[in-house]
């Protein structure tokens, strides 16, 4: 192992993923499994069955105090559920409407919010959120450490996951309950990242592994990050740090559900009005390939001979072969439209599409 | 088929099996571990020019695209269609039924500078 390697963080489950065969990278500055078996093998689990991702490393924050409703309305773009046990998926802004981040706010409590984030973007986040404090005197707590996080997705999942609790069933989509594993208090949510039905669950560290080796026990495969991708992009999910960035507000990514203009105030609002009355120049735009061949990140997308786009996520899918997603100019593509997406000198048709799968959640 | 044993390498993992004047190529069984699940290959063309240590096609697995560089300069001979319609034999066997293509070799002298298995092995620690 080189020096650069040891350096790297490594989650609750780094054992139990290396003893899994999990083959270790560094992503973001964690050392943490691409793949176990076979990138194809892991997606065959997930939608014919179900497989499990190691997701310690996502950020967590507590978030706690009587205006911490309105502060997460301020400082994210969607309407925050106040209701205890629900989630609401949002995306933080800067002043331009750029993305700062897109987070799940878990309402747990009467003013009290488990906030999940993503791992590159934690510290990030966290000063933003220090820093647009002043008027709303939340108690802001990074609980990352206090937590391992498993993901368990797929046909079985829920089934399986009622082992560990009972009534999940009855959870709502991006509902949050607490549970006890083992004497150990565990949050549950009814989430996931691929487009299948399941659960990520949050757990003290000194469960962890006894949760991941219950979940072998029932048969549930790990998967790697290499899957993941593949499965969130089939599922149309966006991947922070290439589809969204701070370059881009949510109006271009395809995301205007996310963004409730009704609302009274919150950072980024100005901007994302001025773009809605213009128009947005580009536009979160999905491909997938006529012939053989795999688009990737940073490809250029041309239409009818001009250069109008690149992309920012590419894969091969199982299912539906070269697949992938980039921001081209706006209002040009239609549904159905053949483009040229050009990979290291090579032209691959591809046609416009409005998804890929069709997500059983 | 192509026992690595008996095969020249590259030092970017792929492998020559000279039979004659001619070379057999694929690439090595660690090159085809560390890509993962290979889902696209793209191939010289039968009478192409490919030029030693220079680019002669592509592996893409789901994850990463590789160039794959010729051992030998000369003209291609055969490409294996079998494999570029399923890449995932080169998964299965990259020393026989996974192989990628042959080539007339131009200058045997060039197969000198070839890696043996022992050497190439000593690349990977």
């Amino acid at each position: 192992m080189t020096d650069s390697v040891s350096k790297l963080r490594r989650t609750p489950l780094y054992e139990a993923c290396l003893a899994a065969g999990g083959k270790m990278v560094d992503f973001h500055g964690w050392e943490l499994p691409v793949q176990f078996e076979g990138i194809l093998a892991e997606h065959k689990a997930v939608r014919e069955a179900a497989g499990m991702f190691d997701v310690s490393h996502m950020g967590r924050l507590i978030m706690t105090g009587a205006r911490t409703h309105a502060f997460l309305e301020y400082v994210t773009s969607n309407k925050i559920s106040r209701e205890p046990g629900r989630g609401t998926y949002s995306h933080i802004l800067n002043e331009n409407g750029g993305i700062v981040d897109d987070i799940i706010a878990f309402c747990t409590g009467k003013d009290k919010y488990l906030v999940v984030v993503n791992s590159a973007t934690a510290e990030k986040d966290l000063n933003w959120f220090n820093a647009h404090n002043k008027n709303y005197d939340v108690e802001i707590q990074d609980v990352s450490g206090d937590f391992a996080m498993v993901a368990v997705q797929g046909l079985n999942a829920i089934h399986i996951c009622q082992g560990i609790d009972k009534h999940l069933a009855d959870l709502p989509r991006f509902g949050i309950k607490e549970t006890v594993y083992f004497g150990q208090l565990c949050y549950i949510c009814r989430t996931g990242y691929t487009g299948e039905d399941g659960a990520e669950i949050m757990m003290p560290p000194k469960a962890a592994a006894q949760m991941w080796q219950f979940f072998l026990a029932q048969g549930v495969k790990p998967c790697g990050l290499g899957v993941r991708d593949v499965l969130r992009v089939e599922a149309g999910y966006l991947l922070y740090g290439s589809d969204v960035t701070e370059k881009y507000t949510p109006y271009e990514a395809n995301c205007a559900w996310v963004v409730k203009l009704d609302k009274k105030d919150f950072i980024g609002k100005p901007a994302l009005l001025k773009q809605k009355e213009e128009g947005a120049q580009i536009k979160l735009t999905s491909f997938k390939l006529k012939g053989p061949g795999v688009p990737r990140e940073g490809n250029k997308v041309k239409f009818e001979g001009r250069e109008i786009g690149f992309l920012t996520s590419g894969t091969y899918s199982p299912q539906f072969k070269g697949i992938g997603k980039g921001y081209v100019v706006n209002n040009v593509l239609k549904e159905g439209d053949e483009v040229e997406i050009i990979s290291g000198g090579r032209s691959m048709p591809a046609e416009v599409v409005k998804s890929f799968y069709k997500n059983r959640v | 088929m192509y026992n690595q044993e008996k095969c020249k390498f590259l030092k970017s993992h792929e492998w020559a099996f000279i039979e004659g004047g001619d070379a057999v190529t694929g690439i090595s069984d660690h090159a085809q571990h560390e890509i993962g699940d290979i889902v696209f290959v793209e191939l010289p063309k039968v009478g192409a020019k490919v030029e030693a240590g220079k680019r002669a096609g592509v592996i893409e697995s789901v994850k990463s695209a590789s160039d794959i560089y010729a051992p030998v300069t000369g003209e291609v001979t055969a490409i294996n269609a079998a494999a570029a319609a399923d890449p995932s034999v080169i998964n299965k066997d990259p020393h026989g039924a996974g192989w990628l293509y042959k080539i007339k070799i131009a200058d045997i002298k060039e197969v000198n500078a070839l890696l043996t298995f022992e050497q190439y092995k000593d690349t990977l620690k």
